[in-house]
């Protein structure tokens, strides 16, 4: 284990205002689920963004294997192997669910104009490449479960696919870090139990590191190896979920000021 | 005769059917019209024009070049111009448009003179077949046939390259698209380029029947919106389909009822599609939720 595997640094931006995020910085051990909790509007779906490149932070820097990728374009970003789910579902709502799967292997097909489009041989390169990444698209099918899904168009299918959708999405993009925001909301508890099995096979079999932003504390506290609390944008404390689950602060911020019990 | 205004409909409905789509590609981008789409076709053609005339050049040179240059006008303004409009709106982007249309209005009157040329074209335009009893001219059935080729190359881009299929989920969803390594600013490129292209082979394909003047595209402009509108401005099929229908309903009111009014049916047709069926008739109706 690997603890300059990723890291933020003091970052720090704000919208007019309103400092969404100050001064936050965290790091991420390889191979390890790493949550973030707070309130809403607490600023964890804008670390998210800055991480991606969907918005450039203030100050700051943002560190992946060692490289500062702070400020890079949000396709440079997938490239360097981050990929990530979001909690409004941002998917292809008029394409089935086999071809937002596939557009998630757009980094890694390579067929030419041409001869993607014509499709001359049945053995020709573009169609063996076709049937590759086909090939790895069933598999994350298979792993989600989603093959009654397949040909259908996404923006039908219930919520709770849709988000599963999404995951395969990301999954199909090869990343080594996974950024997934509050992936359960919306599902129900099977679905739930489901999702933590799914995310624990993520993290065991394919060795992808995790960063979660996640309201059910059951389910945080079940998974992560470590979280950061973190309300009005500044972090409150780091650490086992142990820790945080006892810390006073955490408490206060998610339940007010009074003593309830 | 009216075996005979069929076919000519379809042959002038190809002219509009290619400015639909030229439309269509960069309004399915970015729900911008792109009101300037004319004027660059027009530019480009006086580019083939001068080519041909003032330098002597062959046909297979002076349109390769002519289509080359579209290319780099569309890439250029949309480099130059869409891309650096801060936080635009589809208003503001329809205007910028609208500017273009100025300025490359302005430079070909100012290069080519307002005095009409007439443009020299490999394929006769009074050499004829006949098809049963009408009559088509070699011209018509080379600009049927290119503009088929055209859709049918841009049908299978659409549907099975990568880069096709980035640029329909660039207008699906620019976020994802960008999270999924598409660059979505790159995609906008290509589309304008496209869509150049498009144009100036319309542009290309109507000058010899047409008379060259920094006029030339105007009325098909408008007539390919039109296209555009009545089969659906987010389809590329039905635009297609769009320009033939206006082609041959136009011809057929010019022969049947008036031809002095010939133009008006094109109006006409937009005014009724937006009271009747406002998202076209090959589009289903799609209402974002706010």
């Amino acid at each position: 284990m690997d603890s300059d595997f990723f890291g933020v640094e003091n970052l720090t931006i704000s919208f007019g205002g309103l400092t969404a995020v100050n001064d936050v910085g965290f790091g991420v051990m390889e191979g390890s689920i790493f949550s973030i909790i707070g309130p809403n509007g607490a600023g964890k779906t804008t670390i998210f963004n800055c991480i991606n490149g969907l918005y450039i932070p203030d100050s700051g820097k943002v560190i992946f294997k060692g490289e500062e990728i702070t400020g890079l374009k949000p396709h440079k970003i997938a490239q360097k192997g981050i990929a990530r789910t979001f909690q409004n579902i941002e998917l292809f709502s008029r394409m089935t669910t086999m071809e937002n799967l596939m557009l998630g292997r757009h980094l890694h097909i390579n067929t030419g104009v041409f001869s993607g489009a014509t499709f001359f041989r049945r053995r020709s390169k573009a169609a063996l490449e076709e049937i590759k990444h086909r090939g790895r698209v069933e598999r994350i099918i298979d792993l989600l479960d989603l093959q009654f899904a397949r040909n259908q168009f996404v923006g039908g299918l219930p919520y709770g696919t849709q988000k599963l959708i999404e995951l395969g999405r990301a999954l199909a993009l090869d990343p080594e870090f996974l950024l997934l925001d509050e992936p359960s909301a919306g599902m129900n508890t099977e679905e739930k139990q489901d999702l933590i099995f799914w995310i624990k096979d993520i993290q065991d079999e394919l060795g992808i590191t995790i960063l979660l932003i996640e309201h059910d504390m059951r389910m945080v506290m079940d998974i992560s190896d470590r979280i950061l609390a973190i309300n009005f944008g500044k972090p409150i404390i780091e650490g086992t979920p142990e820790d945080v689950q006892n810390d006073p602060e955490v408490l206060k911020a998610y339940l007010g000021e009074e003593e309830i019990y | 005769m009216f075996l005979q205004l069929i076919v000519s409909g379809i042959a002038i409905g190809s002219i509009y059917a290619l400015v639909a789509l030229a439309m269509v590609i960069i309004y399915k981008a970015s729900e911008v019209p792109n009101f300037a789409q004319g004027e660059m076709a027009m530019i480009s053609t006086f580019l083939a024009f001068m080519l041909l005339d003032s330098y002597g050049q062959g046909f297979l040179v002076s349109f390769s070049g002519a289509l080359g240059f579209a290319i780099a006008l569309g890439i250029f303004l949309e480099f130059v111009f869409l891309r650096r409009a801060k936080d635009p709106n589809v208003l503001s982007l329809i205007l910028i448009t609208l500017g273009f249309e100025m300025m490359l209005y302005g430079v070909g009157s100012w290069k080519w003179g307002a005095e009409q040329q007439s443009f020299p074209f490999p394929v006769s335009d009074f050499d004829i077949v006949n098809v049963g009893p009408a009559v088509l001219s070699y011209l018509n059935i080379a600009t049927l046939v290119v503009a088929l080729f055209l859709m049918l190359a841009l049908f299978l881009f659409f549907k099975y390259t990568k880069v096709g299929i980035a640029m329909k989920a660039t207008q699906q969803n620019m976020i994802a698209a960008r999270i999924n390594g598409i660059r979505a600013n790159r995609i906008l490129s290509i589309t304008w380029a496209m869509s150049s292209f498009i144009g100036a082979v319309a542009g290309m394909m109507l000058a010899p029947i047409a008379t060259l003047d920094p006029n030339l595209m105007m009325d098909p402009l408008l007539k390919g919106f039109a296209a555009a509108v009545l089969g659906g401005m987010t389809t590329l099929v039905g635009s297609a389909i769009g320009g033939y229908i206006l082609g041959i309903i136009e011809t057929l009111f010019g022969g049947y009822v008036s031809l002095q009014f010939k133009s008006i049916v094109a109006f006409l047709i937009i005014v009724l599609v937006l009271c009747f069926k406002p998202s076209g008739l090959f589009s289903k109706h799609y209402v974002r939720r706010v």
